[in-house]
């Protein structure tokens, strides 16, 4: 009795939490313009968005830009964990991991107009009058992608053993490279997972590009959110539609696939024994 | 001790120049253009004329707060039952968990709105049904389901994976000791899991209380929040200063009731995702 309660509580719970996920996607291929009756079946939003030059430069904007501040923001915190890992001065290591998570603590539209009033100062000081656009959408994401990936990289610094470098430097080494052959190949993981979520995070971001886009340039989130703003606009279900799949694809894919590596694991200690 | 390579020295560098420029610059020119009148003049009275806005203050801080509490409410029940199931299910419930969190916040908000909408789905049944409509979308009600609904998951994962972290061991060692199934609850499982809760509570309040999309969509622009405040003041130039204000203070509204959070913890567990 007791079990059949809890499973159907969270049954309920995660079939409120999907309905209007599922209504969205059925009504994404319902061919009159309705949201209360589905009339028939067919591809006219999907159509109609794969026609949208606006919604595919959209999403090559978005793309681009995942790529780039995700990259550059592990590089750059990459080498700031390396950098704190051997930093002596304990207030200093503190100050600039709490300053580094601003961004993070920060509610996204305090972070998106405080990088908004720089960029204005900025453009009133040098008279640019089409300032904010690419490069200031790359800057904002780098940004707040960095707290991510130091995040990430971090615990693998902490987690070296230290005498593994000091012996490669020992063996003639330069720090740099006893850096690169030595403890790169160690911290991977990290940074791997730091870039993930660094380019899931700009992909997904709508608040704070909000505030530091121009027209000219608009990514996916902020597509929907113009397109969304007055009216329904049906080529949006369809939209978010594909987005939802691909993201429910990617996590089976990974979940999947990490189940498959967890079996394989098991069975290669199992060998081992 | 070995003196530090230059490499492993300037390593840091980038980022700190990064931060300095892009974090603590940004967070500089609020506090200036929150301080200052639109000639650069030093004035208080932006700070002051935010009494005008009290009542929104007021406003925001009541929705989040209950659509904090309600998620607690529906969100650490369903943890801890999420918790009980087979390592299985239990993948399987983290994946579904987790997949409306990487959708997109508009997305949701936008599928949430089209399922409630006058025209909707919803209505629609409850017509066919004889009932009455109801209009869920502009009235306080749609504003805070949708908080909840938008970020129910932020405050279940934190939740769910303390309470996997939990030795069972303690709850056998209560129930062996004379405990009934709730004096476990309430005086081992709930103090064990307070570190979740307050990383839940943290990520459901500062997103509730800044949000503007979720008040513009299910609040169909008739319910006016401090992130809808802020995002119209920074919409015209010569508002900013005023907006500025509102976002300083919102900032410290914030750094204030998460500090308070985070005394009733112990440790600085959780996860943030």
């Amino acid at each position: 009795m007791k079990k059949f309660l809890s499973s159907g509580y969270i049954f309920l719970i995660f079939a409120l939490l999907y309905a209007p996920i599922l209504v969205l996607i059925v009504f994404s291929f319902n061919e009159g313009g309705s949201l209360s009756e589905f009339t028939g079946f067919s591809f006219t939003w999907y159509k109609e968005l794969f026609n949208d030059e606006q919604a595919l430069t959209a999403l090559k904007n978005s793309l681009v830009l995942a790529v780039l501040s995700s990259c550059i923001a592990t590089v750059i915190g990459t080498f700031a964990a390396l950098g704190l890992h051997h930093m002596k001065r304990k207030w200093a290591k503190g100050a600039i991991t709490s300053i580094t998570n601003i961004p993070m603590m920060n509610p996204d539209i305090v972070t998106g107009v405080s990088m908004m009033l720089l960029f204005v100062a900025v453009a009133t000081i040098i008279k640019a009058n089409d300032f904010m656009g690419f490069g200031t959408m790359l800057v904002a994401h780098t940004t707040f992608n960095l707290p991510y990936v130091l995040l990430s990289v971090t615990p693998r610094f902490n987690a070296l053993d230290k005498s593994l470098s000091e012996a490669a430097m020992d063996l003639g080494c330069t720090p740099a490279r006893a850096f690169f052959s030595v403890e790169l190949p160690e911290i991977v993981p990290g940074i791997v997972s730091g870039l993930m979520l660094g380019f899931t995070m700009s992909l997904d971001d709508f608040v704070i590009s909000h505030f530091v886009s121009s027209p000219n340039f608009q990514t996916l989130p902020l597509y929907v959110y113009n397109q969304t703003v007055h009216n329904v606009k049906f080529s949006m279900y369809a939209l978010c539609a594909i987005i939802v799949a691909t993201i429910l694809a990617i996590l089976l894919i990974v979940n999947f696939a990490g189940s498959m590596g967890d079996r394989r694991s098991r069975r290669a200690k199992g060998g081992a024994r | 001790m070995k003196r530090k390579s230059i490499f492993q020295r300037m390593a840091a560098a980038p980022h700190i120049v990064w931060m300095v420029m892009f974090i603590v610059a940004p967070m500089l020119f609020v506090l200036y253009f929150a301080f200052t009148d639109e000639k650069g003049r030093f004035t208080f009275d932006n700070i002051l004329s935010l009494s005008g806005y009290s009542n929104v203050f007021v406003l925001s801080i009541a929705f989040a707060l209950i659509a904090t509490v309600i998620c607690l409410l529906i969100g650490y029940p369903l943890a801890y039952f999420m918790s009980k199931a087979s390592p299985r299910t239990r993948k399987l419930l983290m994946v579904l968990i987790m997949l409306p969190m990487w959708c997109n916040l508009l997305i949701r908000t936008y599928a949430l709105m089209a399922l409630l909408d006058n025209g909707g789905l919803l209505n629609a049944l409850l017509v066919k049904l004889g009932l009455n409509k109801l209009y869920i979308v502009g009235s306080d009600f749609g504003v805070i389901l949708g908080m909840v609904y938008d970020f129910l998951p932020y405050m279940v994962l934190p939740i769910f994976t303390t309470m996997t972290k939990l030795d069972k061991r303690y709850i056998e060692a209560a129930a062996d000791l004379g405990c009934n199934s709730w004096q476990t609850m309430t005086k081992v499982v709930m103090p064990l899991t307070v570190s979740g809760v307050i990383s839940g509570v943290t990520m459901v309040f500062v997103p509730s209380i800044s949000t503007f999309y979720i008040s513009q969509k299910l609040g169909a622009g008739k319910i006016d929040l401090v992130g809808d405040t802020i995002e119209r003041l920074f919409k015209n130039t010569s508002t900013y200063n005023v907006g500025a204000a509102v976002s300083l203070v919102m900032m410290v509204l914030i750094i204030i009731s998460v500090g308070i959070m985070n005394k009733f913890s112990d440790d600085d567990g959780g996860i943030i995702v």
